[in-house]
């Protein structure tokens, strides 16, 4: 007798309405596009997260190389009613953001990662997602944990998130918190942005392809390199700089 | 008194460093001693605010002195708030021009990021008064914001001119490759949009989130020495040809007229008065935008523009690149950061880099004189320093 593994391994898809893209100005003036992003562009994705996974900086490694394993396994049909959004700019993708329905009634934040920095885009991402959790899933309550004190402060302060530390999240298992329909709809005027619908030629723009982003998360700057050598906290280094300087100033 | 030159400038880029203090302050000091091509010092005075409290760490010129193994330089720490810098770089000066030493190494440096914003905030507070100011929670951006509203309420500031500055000096920061932010804006995406309220929220109001500079660390540093050595150097002729320095009341509500920084006006007239010059001889100048306000209202109290005009000159555009007078080229504050012991000396840095007309694609035509106004507490410490390229 034959068995279907694949049939055993793969999970059993919930019914899940579809996010409507919408689009907003950032700080420079830009137009970003949040839309849904298809099982087929997931490989799209992974080459761009793949590089933050070597990124030691704000978290971006932890985030990075678990967003990088949520998609694989989304790809693969090893992950159970996961959603991913993403944001882009002129094409470029600026930031990516997933979670999953747990319930009809409750939903599970998972990642948000933002390939371009200064300008809030991880901020509306976020609002996006929980956006679809509320308006479009319907769901009462998102449980939600933050690997960086940047989330934390932009999740946990801003939105005023509730404690649920008796659960368990599924990142980690650390404790949970909570955003209800009341504290998001709280925050709705301040925090969540966008218009609907998108204009035709930004949409379209986004649609065609999610182009690299232009200015990436880079390893932590090390502007000290010259004088400073990785395992010398005594600075010794800078004492060779300075000898090389007395032995000629073209050697330094 | 002998005259006093800069032989040599160095920086740090002014971001997040995860490196010791006295490593950051060594490595805009190697720049600096390689740009001026000397090995050995006089003297060094390290401006610093926050190493005792965000830090921990005291004497900070001995850890700076040795890991440059510029021992037995004299080397001391100049803690004066964020003028601390222009304060060290006074110090300096005093020393080459009284004739005691002939090359001092004169280094700005800070590490705020080593705590959050919260405490970083608090940390910069502590510099209000203890009893009138800081038990009752006023912040800087609290008093910026206090400021801002009585300026707008009696000269005609809006958020716009505000707005302005911010532009205006973050998008020049994309000319300087050690600034801070490398993130361009505009004023329909801060100001203008739908979306602008959450992009730019009220941080105290009326000023918003791009009304404030950054939480930065990094160094600065510059090479002062006499004439005489100057010229053995060979490097540029850049004097320091006015020094002022003045003081106001320390608790804010306790001025006459809270919206006239009279430590400014006075520390400026000064530093021109012992130069000669007048405020229209200057070229390029660094101020101290920590707040945007600042700078409209700054550039007012140095004498650029009439009282109560400064918003109206930065409406014509004549503080921008290529206007009369070009203010904070490379972003200022507000665009390049602000680690608080490094920007006296990060101004100095700009200015210098000016008048020997290496600033690139922010470079002002024909800077000769350069103006710097380095704001401490909230105008209770100002130091102003006035800068000419000889030929």
């Amino acid at each position: 007798m034959s068995v279907d593994l694949e049939k055993i391994l793969r999970p059993i898809p919930a019914e899940m309405a579809p996010y409507e893209p919408k689009y907003m100005l950032l700080a420079s003036g830009e137009a970003a596009v949040v839309r849904a992003v298809d099982r087929d562009e997931i490989p799209d994705l992974l080459k761009h997260v793949e590089p933050l996974l070597h990124v030691e900086r704000d978290y971006y490694d932890v985030v990075a190389s678990r967003v990088y394993a949520e998609l694989l396994s989304h790809y693969q049909y090893r992950f159970q009613d996961q959603y991913v959004l993403a944001v882009q700019v002129d094409g470029e993708l600026a930031a990516i953001v997933n979670g999953r329905q747990v319930t009809p009634t409750l939903g599970l934040s998972l990642h948000t990662l933002a390939l371009r920095r200064g300008l809030r885009v991880g901020a509306h991402a976020f609002a996006a997602k929980m956006e679809y959790h509320f308006d479009v899933l319907g769901h009462d309550e998102v449980l939600i944990v933050a690997e960086s004190p940047i989330g934390f402060r932009r999740w946990m302060i801003e939105y005023k998130l509730e404690k649920r530390f008796e659960i368990p999240h599924e990142l980690g298992g650390v404790p949970s918190w909570a955003l209800t329909r009341e504290l998001f709809d709280a925050a709705r005027s301040s925090l969540v942005v966008g218009r609907r619908p998108v204009p035709p030629e930004i949409l379209e723009k986004a649609m065609e392809a999610i182009l690299p982003p232009s200015d990436p998360p880079t390893p932590a700057l090390d502007p000290l390199s010259a004088t400073r050598s990785k395992y010398d906290p005594t600075a010794t280094a800078l004492m060779v700089e300075r000898w090389a300087m007395e032995g000629g100033m073209q050697d330094a | 008194m002998r005259d006093v030159y800069v032989a040599g400038i160095g920086i740090t880029t002014f971001t997040r460093l995860e490196f010791a203090l006295s490593e950051i302050a060594s490595y805009a000091s190697m720049m600096a001693l390689k740009d001026a091509g000397i090995t050995e010092v006089d003297q060094v005075y390290v401006a610093n605010m926050g190493a005792p409290r965000v830090n921990h760490q005291t004497a900070l010129a001995s850890a700076v002195v040795d890991s440059l193994s510029l021992t037995p330089a004299g080397a001391a720490a100049i803690e004066n708030g964020p003028a601390s810098g222009g304060s060290a770089i006074k110090a300096g000066f005093q020393a080459v021009a009284s004739g005691m030493d002939d090359v001092v190494l004169v280094v700005g440096v800070e590490r705020m990021r080593e705590v959050n914003g919260l405490e970083a905030t608090d940390f910069v507070a502590t510099l209000t008064h203890p009893i009138a100011e800081y038990i009752y929670g006023v912040t800087l951006p609290a008093h910026a914001a206090m400021f801002t509203r009585l300026y707008m309420d009696k000269y005609g500031v809006t958020e716009r001119h505000l707005a302005m500055v911010g532009v205006k000096n973050q998008n020049a920061a994309l000319n300087n490759e050690w600034a801070h932010l490398q993130q361009e804006i505009s004023l329909e995406g801060i100001l203008d949009s739908p979306e602008a309220m959450t992009n730019n929220p009220y941080v105290a109001e009326p000023l918003r989130f791009f009304d404030a500079c950054p939480v930065s660390d990094g160094g600065a540093a510059i090479i002062l020495v006499s004439e005489e050595k100057a010229k053995e150097l060979g490097r540029p002729l850049i004097k320091i040809s006015g020094v002022g320095q003045a003081t106001d009341t320390h608790a804010v509500h306790e001025r006459e007229e809270p919206t006239d920084l009279l430590a400014v006006r006075k520390a400026a007239a000064d530093a021109f008065e012992m130069a000669g010059l007048t405020p229209d001889d200057v070229d390029v100048a660094e101020l101290h935008d920590a707040f945007t306000i600042l700078e409209i209202v700054e550039s007012e109290e140095v004498g650029f523009f009439p009282k109560g005009e400064g918003h109206i000159a930065l409406e014509k555009g004549e503080t921008a690149l290529g206007g009369k007078i070009p203010i904070n080229v490379g972003g200022g504050l507000k665009g390049r950061g602000h680690p608080v012991g490094a920007t006296g000396v990060a101004q100095a840095w700009e200015i210098v880099t000016q008048l020997r007309g290496d600033g690139g694609e922010r470079q002002v035509e024909g800077a000769n004189v350069g103006f710097t106004c380095n704001f401490g507490g909230f105008g209770n410490n100002v130091v102003c320093l006035t800068f000419e390229k000889e030929a």
